[in-house]
Parts: structure tokens; sequence; C-alpha cells
């Protein structure tokens, strides 16, 4: 089991690299696991799942949306029939809570026929169209002025942190080397022979003798380092708001916008952690690095949300993020095998990916094998049981089992997402570890809640990196500051 | 059945493993006012108190406040924080109660903390998780003492990256005086309210330059000395008027955008913001229990006698209004006492009360139920806040359907952020079976 993060990397040429360690990358790392191959994953960022994996709209797709006959129509649908069974066997958290796509306007009511319909081309059957009256009843607190909308029972929400690192976990378990803070500069060599590649990342050479370009918002600037220009990503930007567990009873259903001619709007959803999220915008940029939120974003999201469920409004706002989907000016995802150069190119890979991910990766294996590999026989990965960071199954802090075998877990130490010291311990020491609070977030929800570490903050970061007292602290004891005799309004 | 409704179903029966244990009064929070609360119960004769605090050590908040300032006019002698706590924790545990440190309430069981059983509705009974595991802990009356909280970036909708080196006081406080991390070069407060001058002083004492304070109001609104020495002494630019635009940076925070009143905006460069104030009950147990809150306040809506709408439930201290000096909270604690001795030997709990509001621009009003019959709030006054101060407020009014109850002119002005008061002198002119008392400012 191999995790590096410092450091010239190994002088050995690999089997294949996989350039990237998002959902994308890890599945595809995973799935090569299963063969005798050497595999190098290489990620630019600290730790896996950190760029577009890690703030998306967190829903595993039926895919009846999709563009039919397309690639993508093809591996979500298949995707999200394998994530779904690699999530319960794995413990990923997953709620089955079904999509309605409500209509506002006439425009919209009308346009639910023709989104059956596509659904049917989509080899989904399952959709309905409900009356105001039904939807109304199975949505209590919609806002006023909805005619009606389409149900999609299959849609449900995940863990997309889970889901990225229980791939990477497995592909690390099963012996494939991770290569964090190792972005890639230039690719040489391979042209036709059997010359390996030669990456040249932030931390030395790497080669390999077959590479898979999974570099998400940057695969076109990968693809033109070989020499490719097929397409171009424009980061489309997606500003979504995380509203309080105390707005999750109010929604029952991933609220899903019908698209129009007039653009797609906006959704509300319960997330897996118990709370209610509210977004996307869609802002085409051409900074690769804008994930901030905006005051116009925020301003267009209240607006959105106050039309569909006004109350939702009443509640705090737990936090505000924004991610960057990997946009191409085509309207598929754009995997492309190139045998000669023993490259396979995986881009274009919108906010359908997490869904699709095992099955982008089994495609991309059938590519590689088509290309003349001999991948020998597949075997049959270790098992693998996730921490359940999920609020359907019981946690950690609720099982008197656990806590009676180890009582670390009940030792709550983040409140609002009642995170137990053992959670913590088990995720700094676990296959694929933290480094830093953002990582241990998505682990363990630790600081994630609705005070943003107010009360748990300082021991959080006690726990991930217990230091020496640092010379910039003057002593804990007497404290700091000038004597005043006034009493004070705490803290 | 849906995920959700599996989870109420599964928390309305103790679960396998969940040990029952009773207490006759239990006190849900280790501050001030819940520490003061379980040490005049247990004076008192109310029989086996207990007080859980789900943090490791008790003294809430104050545990981590290291200025002095603490105990001044209740305790007559200025302490730090962390003493002021240690001295309510002692008199706690020197009177009887028991304390119970690192054990959350996680929920109540059954219907608004009411177990079914023969013949009726149970005792009141919560969920605790703790190093020795699960409990359903009973009690005949609860006290909620669970305090408040700073409202942190992302609630306060400032846009921009999400960089480390974002701090509320609480978490630098802890960072600071506990955990002894390093913050930080420079910094800037958001805020100038009497606890932001308290995150100055923690930075200065980490070491950390301050490069503004900023406030949306035309003044800071903490005392004159306190202003006045943070701009003379230690040369720290206050900003009013100003907003908080965006958080820049990636990685590590790098600036923050500013504007002003005017239209001017800037940047200024740090590598630490510190949001302060901007307070929030910790009302959470209270809302799973299905208790009413306060529109204003966001806590419990409560009496005089600190009584919620849920009978046995209590509540007390920054959690009815966020925030006031610790020993405001200490002597609702003392307070309570009384009203949960009686309730423990009669049950009777009052119906029909009359809620107390405000109009803008005063934004709460605590207590926020009355009767007019019963008993004048604690030192018989109500406790207010407004939202601004750029017009002088002068005088309030308290109205009931269109009738004055009382008027009273403002001496002093009021400040955003900062204590105000009225009189509760008019509570027994009120009409039983009138409609809300209003109180507004002109």
């Amino acid at each position: 089991m191999t995790v590096t993060t410092s450091g010239t990397l190994p002088d050995e040429v690999y089997d294949v690299a996989v350039i990237g360690a998002g959902v994308v990358g890890t599945a595809i790392a995973r799935e090569l696991t299963r063969y005798r191959l050497r595999i190098a994953l290489v990620e630019a960022s600290d730790d896996v799942g950190d760029g577009t994996s890690k703030a998306n709209t967190a829903i595993l797709h039926t895919g009846f949306d999709a563009v039919p006959g397309s690639l993508e129509s093809r591996l979500v649908r298949e995707g999200q029939r394998r994530l779904a069974e690699y999530a319960s066997r794995t413990g990923i958290p997953v709620e089955p809570l079904g999509a309605l796509l409500v209509a506002w306007d006439e425009e919209q009511l009308a346009a639910l026929p023709r989104l059956a319909e596509k659904a049917e081309r989509n080899e989904y059957h399952a959709t309905r169209i409900i009356g105001a009256d039904e939807l109304y009843s199975r949505e209590p607190h919609l806002g006023p002025g909805a005619l009606g909308a389409l149900e999609v029972p299959g849609e449900s929400i995940i863990c997309p942190w889970t889901t990225t690192l229980a791939y990477a976990t497995q592909a690390v378990r099963a012996g494939a080397d991770l290569h964090l803070n190792c972005r890639v500069e230039s690719v040489a060599g391979a042209l036709g022979d059997e010359t390996p590649h030669e990456l040249t990342t932030g931390r030395g050479v790497l080669r390999t003798h077959a590479l898979i370009n999974a570099a998400g918002l940057y695969s076109d600037e990968i693809d033109r380092l070989l020499g490719r220009t097929d397409f171009t990503v424009t980061p489309r930007r997606g500003q979504l708001m995380v509203f309080d567990k105390f707005a999750r009873d109010l929604v029952r259903h991933i609220l899903l916008p019908v698209p129009t001619a007039l653009g797609k709007g906006v959704l509300v959803a319960p997330t897996v952690y118990g709370n209610v999220m509210l977004g996307p915008t869609a802002e085409d940029l051409d900074d690769k690095a804008a994930t901030g939120s905006t005051a116009e974003g925020l301003d267009f999201l209240r607006e959105k949300g106050g039309r569909i469920m006004p109350e939702l409004l009443d509640e705090e706002v737990t936090a505000v993020y924004a991610g960057l989907r990997a946009a191409t000016e085509d309207d598929d995802y754009r995997i492309r095998s190139h045998p000669g150069r023993r490259y396979i190119t995986v881009g274009g890979i919108r906010s359908t990916g997490l869904t699709a991910s095992m099955a982008i990766a089994a495609h991309v294996v059938e590519l590689l094998a088509d290309s003349g590999r001999d991948l020998g026989a597949a075997r049959e990965l270790e098992p693998l049981r996730m921490p359940n960071i999920g609020e359907a199954s019981p946690r950690p802090y609720e099982r008197a089992d656990l806590i009676a075998a180890d009582p670390e877990y009940g030792r709550i130490v983040c409140h609002c997402e009642r995170v137990s010291r053992g959670e913590i311990r088990d995720a700094l020491a676990s296959t694929v570890p933290p480094r830093s609070p953002e990582g241990l977030r998505r682990r363990t929800r630790a600081r994630g809640g609705r005070c943003q570490g107010f009360y748990c903050g300082a021991t959080v970061r006690a726990l991930l990196a217990p230091e020496a007292p640092d010379t910039f602290s003057t002593s804990g004891t007497s404290g700091g500051g000038e004597p005043s005799l006034r009493p004070e309004v705490g803290p | 059945m849906s995920a959700t409704a599996d989870r109420d179903a599964v928390s309305s029966v103790p679960g396998p493993g969940r040990r029952r244990r009773s207490v006759d009064v239990l006190v849900v929070g280790a501050g001030p006012a819940g520490l003061a609360a379980a040490e005049r119960l247990a004076a008192s004769g109310a029989g086996t108190v207990e007080v859980v605090d789900r943090e490791e050590e008790a003294g809430g908040v104050p545990r981590h406040c290291f200025h002095t300032g603490f105990g001044v006019r209740d305790l007559h002698r200025p302490m730090s924080g962390p003493a002021y706590a240690r001295h309510w924790r002692d008199l706690a545990t020197g009177a009887g109660a028991t304390l119970r440190t690192g054990v959350s309430v996680t929920g109540w069981a059954g219907h608004h903390g009411r177990e079914d059983s023969p013949g009726g509705p149970g005792p009141l009974t919560v969920e605790t998780t703790g190093p020795e595991g699960l409990e359903s802990l009973s009690a005949g009356a609860v006290v909620l003492a669970t305090g408040a909280r700073e409202r942190p970036r992302g609630a306060r909708l400032v846009p921009g990256t999400r960089p480390a080196g974002v701090f509320t006081t609480g978490e630098l406080q802890q960072a600071v005086h506990l955990h002894h991390q390093r913050i930080g070069v420079r910094a800037v407060v958001i805020g100038a309210e009497p606890v932001s001058y308290s995150a100055a002083r923690t930075l200065r004492s980490a070491g950390v330059e301050i490069a503004a304070m900023v406030t949306e109001q035309p003044h800071h609104q903490s005392s004159w000395a306190s202003g006045l020495g943070s701009r003379l002494r230690h040369r720290v630019p206050l900003l009013t008027g100003t907003t908080v635009t965006e958080l820049l940076g990636r990685g590590r925070l790098t600036g923050v955008a500013l504007r002003h009143d005017d239209g001017r905006t800037t940047t200024v460069g740090c590598d630490t913001v510190v949001f302060t104030g901007d307070w929030i009950p910790d009302h959470e147990l209270a809302r799973r229990g299905g208790i009413a809150l306060d529109r204003g306040t966001r806590g419990p809506a409560v009496d005089t006698a600190f009584r919620t709408a849920a009978p046995g439930v209590f509540a007390v201290g920054n959690l009815l209004h966020a925030i006031e000096p610790a020993g405001t909270a200490a002597r609702e604690g003392r307070l309570v006492a009384g009203p949960v001795l009686r309730y423990l030997t009669d049950g009777a709990w009052p119906g029909g009360q009359v809620p107390v509001e405000v109009d803008a621009p005063l934004r709460w009003v605590a207590p926020n139920r009355i009767d007019p019959r019963g008993p004048r709030p604690p030192l018989g006054r109500f406790t207010l806040r407004t939202a601004r101060s750029a017009d002088r407020l002068s005088f309030l009014v308290v109205s009931q359907d269109g009738r004055v109850l009382h008027r009273a002119r403002l001496r002093r002005g009021a400040v955003p952020n900062r204590p105000l008061y009225a009189s509760a002198d008019w509570i027994d002119r009120a009409d039983p079976g009138g409609g809300p008392v209003v109180i507004s400012a002109g």
C-alpha cells in the first residue's frame, strides 16, 4: 500500500499511469488493479477527490434526461446500476428518494411529456406525470404556483466524498501507487514503439507504458501536452448553498428543475448528511481555479430557492461552495483511445461523472484491452467497508455496541455533525489519510456543521496535527491582553 | 418508508444497549447559567440534580475567555473566564449536583420528549451519548442552558473562496488559549462590539497584527475605553459603515474586499479574518423537542419564570438572548430554581400567555411571554436589542391592541449589539385575553 505526498517518484516503468484522482481517475485506477498491472495514480492536489468531484450536486442519476444514443447516456445508465450495487456493498451512503421535476409554468408543464418520452428512449421506463394535487400532498412545503411534475423514482442522493475515497482506498490496497502533490508539467516519449511515456511532474519524472488522462478540468491541457487539440474545457461554475439540518424535514424528494429553452433552473435536494442543498448556478468561465462564490450567484440562488420552497430561506445557511464542471464544446463525453500512443483521454466528463464513474472505468479498461494490451484475467478485489457518514443508517455515536467496544466512539468532538474522536482517529490512520482539515471533513464530516468550527475547530485541528506549542502564542494560562474591569460579553 | 421516517421510528424506542436512568432535575449545558441553576437546585432540595455538558470541561464559553472582567457584577471581584467557570463548577458540585462532561444530549425520546406510558405521558426523557455508552435519561424537569454561538462566515453569506485562516471568536480563543496553535500574521476583525475587542486582544496575545476592525454600523459598539484604547494604543483602524464583500485567496486567505457605505471599495491584505458577534442561540435541542421558538430571539419562547411552551422544560442563559454577559446568565440560572421547585411540587404549567413582540428597528425582546397576573421578569425589566443606531432612538412604547401600556424615554439612546432594557412596570395593565403586547421604539 503506497501513498506518497513528497519526494521523488519510484524509478520504475509503470504499466499504466492515470492522471487525476477525482471520482473518474480513482474509479479507473480501481478497475485496473483487478489485473496484474503496476498502476500509478498521479494527482496534483494533496488529496483525492479535491476538484470537481468534491463540489457537485451529489446525485446518483438514472440518466433519464441524457442525450439518447450518446456515450454519456449508456455509461450513466450502466454506471448507476454498478454504483448503486457497489455503494450498498461498500457502505457508501445512498438514499433512494426519487426525483420530481416540478413545472412552474405552462411551458414547463408542456415539456413534461417530452421528457417522459426522452426517458423512454434512454431506457428508463418508470417516469410518471403527476398533477398539482398529488405534487403538493407529496411535497407540502413547495412554494405556491406549481402546476405538476414528472416523477423519476429511480433518482438517489449519494455521498460523493465516500465514493471517491472508496475507489482510491481499494486501488491502493490492491497495489496501485497514489502520488499526491504531483502535478504533471510535460509528457515526452511513446511515439509508437515500446519507449515509455515520460511524465515530468513537480516531483520529478514518472515513466509509464500506457497513459490515461482523467484530469477533469485540465484534461484538455494534458491532451495538448501529447499534441492533441480535440476539445477545450470551459469551466462551468456551479454555486451551491447548503441549508441547516432543520430544513431537512421540509423536502422529501430531489426537486429538479424542468429544462427549457431559457436554460436549466436550480434544484433543491436533501443531502445524505441530513442537510438541504440549493443550486447550482451555471456560469461559463475562463479561470479553472475560480471556485469562489459571488454575491450575484447567492442572490440568484436565494431568489430561486424562495420560489421553490419559501420556508427554506428561514433556515440558517451552513455552507456555501462552488464547483467547476468540465464542460466542452461537445454534448457528450470525450473518451478517445489513441492505441498507437498507448494513450486514452477521458475528457468532458460533466456533472454525471459521479454516477457514470464505474462504467467509465470499465469502458476505459475495454479500450485498453482493445488497443492490444494483454491484461490477463481479472481478479476480485478484497471487499471494502467504508465508515458510514450518512444519516440513513446508524452513525457511531448512536451505536452502543461500538461504544462498548471502544469508548472513543462515544466521545463526540464535532457536536453539530456528531463526529466522534474514534472516527477522526480512524480517518487519520486510514489507507488514504487526510492532510488538511478539509480532507478530514470529507472523510468524517468533522467541522462541517452549522457552527463551522466555533466549538470544535481548534480541537479538530489539534487532532489532525498535534504540534508543539507555537512560538507565536503566549502562555495559555495567564492569557494576553490588557486587564479590563468591565464585565465582558463573552467569549 | 423513507430513510427519515426510519430514523424517527428508531429514536422513539430505546435502542439496544441504551441504559435507562432517572433524575429529579436535568440541566443541559454546564456554562454559567446551567451550573448556577444546578447549584441552586441542589442546594434547595430539588433531589437528584444532574448537569450534563458535551464538552470535556465544564464552564461554557468563559472556559476560553482568558481576559479578565468576569464576576465583577455578580461576585464583586474581577476574574478570568476560566476562573469564573471553575467558580460555578465548584459551587454546583459542592452543593451536591452531579456534573457529567463529555456527554452529548442527542435528542428527545418519544413525542415532544415524553415517552408514552400506560395512563398518560411519561416523564421527560432525553437520549445521551458519552464514552460510557448510550442512555435514556428521564427527569421530572429539564432546564435547557445550551448557550449561543457566533454566526460563521457561511451563514453570513459572505462570498469568495474558502481558504484557511477564517475564524469565529470562539474558535480563535480556543485555538490560542487552549491549544496554543499558530494563527497567522495579519488579521482583519469583522465586528466592533465587545466580543470583537476580545478577539482583537486574543489576536495580539498570539502575536497577530490587526490590520483593521470593520463594522457596518456608524460607530463601534463597545465601551469608549475599549474603542479608544484599541485605536490609539494599538493603532488599529476602525472602519465604520463598511461591509466585507469577498474573501480572497486559495489555500490560505490573502485578503478581504470591503465596501464602504459611500460606495468606495478596497482590499485589505491579511491571512486571518475573525467573524465576531452576530450571535444565534444554540436551540437545536429545544427545536428537536418541538418547543416553540420566539421569532425575534430564535431561542425558546419563555415567560417571566423561564417556562417554555413545553410543560416541565425551562430555559435560561444565552439560549434565550444571544447574548448577555455571563453574570446575567448565572443570575437566570439561580432564579430558575424557584419555578422549577414549584413545578416539581404542583406540576402546574401556565397556558394562554400573552406574547411580547417588537417592531423594527428593535430585533428582539426577552422574556417574550407574560401572564399579566404573574411574576415580573428578573430585575423587573425586559432585555431588548436594536438593529441600528443611525437614527438615535429616544423612546420606547409598549402597547397592546392599540392601547398604550407604557412609555419610556431612552436617556442614553440605543446601540446595536448592546443591551437595552425596558421596565416591566406595565405587565399588570396588560389584558390577559388580549392580543400580543408590542414594544416599539422611535
